[in-house]
């Protein structure tokens, strides 16, 4: 049996982070990440503060002071969008490449871009890997967060591996039939094209029948448009206090940032 | 004595012009277990859509004495439990438990009686410690028995099981026909698995082109080799 392995982020644990309510997680990220944002370019000592809070967070979770450090560079790459920055915010020229000249504001804010999204993305991660799917749905949903989305993220998660299989299924068969003939062999790139596109175009097909089916065994079990849930034990004054700590916390950053 | 399931004349054109049945009939007793078989595209499972009104054609189909129609569907849902072809269809929940309570939960039943379900449902098909188990990483045997539970959780009096040995192995297929056995539910299986029928259900019906083409003991029909033959089937 083909299987598509890509590993849960979720990791089990009893940790105070694990414990707290997934609602109090989800807004205390937001939280963080709005303040990473609305900082002014250059806050270091602000950064500086949210990289110990992040830090502090992987640490309480059990899974080690540098879990999430480890495994937020792969957003890096996606901070490069803002490189030309140091060229083109006008500023005090620091360094010149042939025509272009590198300003010093232009860098600063570079900089701060990137270690805003690194920092995001690090707490992004501890969200992740301490709060198991269904009770981020559940979190996402008792946020008033739009229905519609919730159930859409919601169902990507459950069918992505299912796709993700019959793509791997759609691939190894024409891996199969792909041998080397007397002549030449592997067909050119539009050729190589045209299979891909039809794979594409296939596994959509696949995606809109299997939608339609899902939909049949929804209604057959009563299903009327509206997604039910039980509800859960409700918050308790350990998560609201976390909750506030936090927020004080993040205040007090925003403070340092703009007062120096 | 009311039946369990009765049909009559079912008619069935789907919206694209293409016919599929012309006059079904059949009626189920309590209790009872018929194992429907034919080729495919004969319109078994179009059959199974309409027990629960998914698709509604022209024709009565009555379901424990009421007659399936727009207004009635709430109450002809929850006493049809359809299982359908592929657990991965049915089972459509971040977590086993979910699915398993999604059933109850739309039948707007109160929650402590939607967990005690869930955990009679899960423990009658043998899974009771799946229950926070995610979909995706159990093997198809598995799956099976939880979609099977996913309808036992409504409390249905009448289970539609479209194709429920596809894909097993030897000894989850053997599982599942003791399973099934053990259930005091009335059974409808569509099947091609001829081995099946003749070790679980005494009835069987044979559907062609639409059409009901053989309705009797599965032992006089699994021996009449010429009337298997005509319909594409292999004695088993």
């Amino acid at each position: 049996m083909l299987h598509f392995n890509l590993a849960d982020q979720y990791h089990r644990g009893s940790s105070l982070i694990h414990r707290l309510d997934p609602r109090i997680k989800i807004l205390g990220s937001v939280l963080y990440i709005l303040a990473a944002t609305v900082l002014p370019p250059g806050s270091w000592v602000s950064f500086g503060l949210l990289f110990l809070g992040a830090l502090a967070v992987s640490a309480l979770s059990g899974l080690g002071w540098t879990f999430a450090l480890k495994r937020s560079f792969v957003a890096l790459p996606f901070a490069l969008a803002a490189i030309t920055l140091p060229f083109t915010v006008p500023g005090q020229p620091i360094f010149q490449i042939g025509g272009l000249a590198l300003s010093a504001e232009g860098s600063i804010r570079f900089l701060s871009i990137l270690v805003k999204s690194w920092l995001s993305v690090q707490v992004a991660i501890m969200l992740a890997v301490t709060t198991a799917f269904p009770d981020l749905l559940w979190g996402m949903r008792e946020l008033r967060a739009p229905q519609v989305l919730v159930s859409i993220v919601g169902f990507m998660y459950r069918y992505l591996f299912v796709l993700a299989d019959e793509a791997l299924r759609l691939m190894r068969a024409r891996a199969a039939r792909s041998g080397a003939g007397a002549g030449k062999s592997g067909g050119s790139l539009l050729w190589q094209g045209r299979v891909a596109g039809g794979m594409v175009g296939n596994l959509t097909l696949r995606a809109f029948e299997r939608s339609e089916r899902i939909y049949d065994a929804m209604i057959a079990r009563g299903f009327q448009g509206e997604i039910r849930t039980l509800t859960r034990p409700p918050m308790t004054d350990a998560d609201r206090n976390a909750l506030l700590f936090w927020m004080t916390y993040l205040a007090m950053i925003l403070l340092i940032g703009f007062i120096f | 004595m009311h039946h369990t399931l009765e049909v009559e004349n079912l008619r069935f054109t789907y919206p694209d012009g293409h016919p599929a049945l012309f006059g079904v009939s059949l009626s189920i007793a309590p209790g009872e277990k018929v194992a429907l078989v034919g080729p495919n595209g004969a319109g078994k499972s179009t059959l199974m859509l309409h027990l629960n009104g998914i698709l509604q054609g022209d024709g009565n189909i009555c379901v424990c004495g009421t007659p399936v129609k727009k207004e009635t569907l709430g109450k002809v849902r929850a006493a049809v439990g359809l299982v359908f072809q592929h657990p991965d269809d049915q089972l459509f929940s971040p977590t086993v438990f979910e699915d398993v309570a999604f059933g109850p939960l739309h039948m707007g039943l109160p929650e402590a009686e939607v967990k005690r379900r869930v955990s009679k449902a899960l423990a009658s098909v043998g899974m009771g410690a799946y229950v926070d188990r995610v979909s995706h990483h159990l093997s198809m045997g598995e799956k099976k028995r939880i979609a099977i539970a996913t309808v036992l959780s409504m409390d249905p009096e009448i289970l539609a099981l479209d194709e429920p040995t596809a894909g097993l192995d030897p000894r989850a297929r053997r599982g599942l026909i003791n399973l099934l056995r053990d259930l005091p539910q009335t059974i409808l299986a569509s099947t091609h698995d001829l081995h099946f029928v003749r070790d679980l259900f005494p009835r069987t019906i044979i559907m062609d082109g639409g059409r009901v083409v053989a309705n009797g003991p599965t032992e006089s029909i699994l021996h009449d080799t010429a009337l298997l033959e005509a319909h594409g089937l292999e004695k088993p």
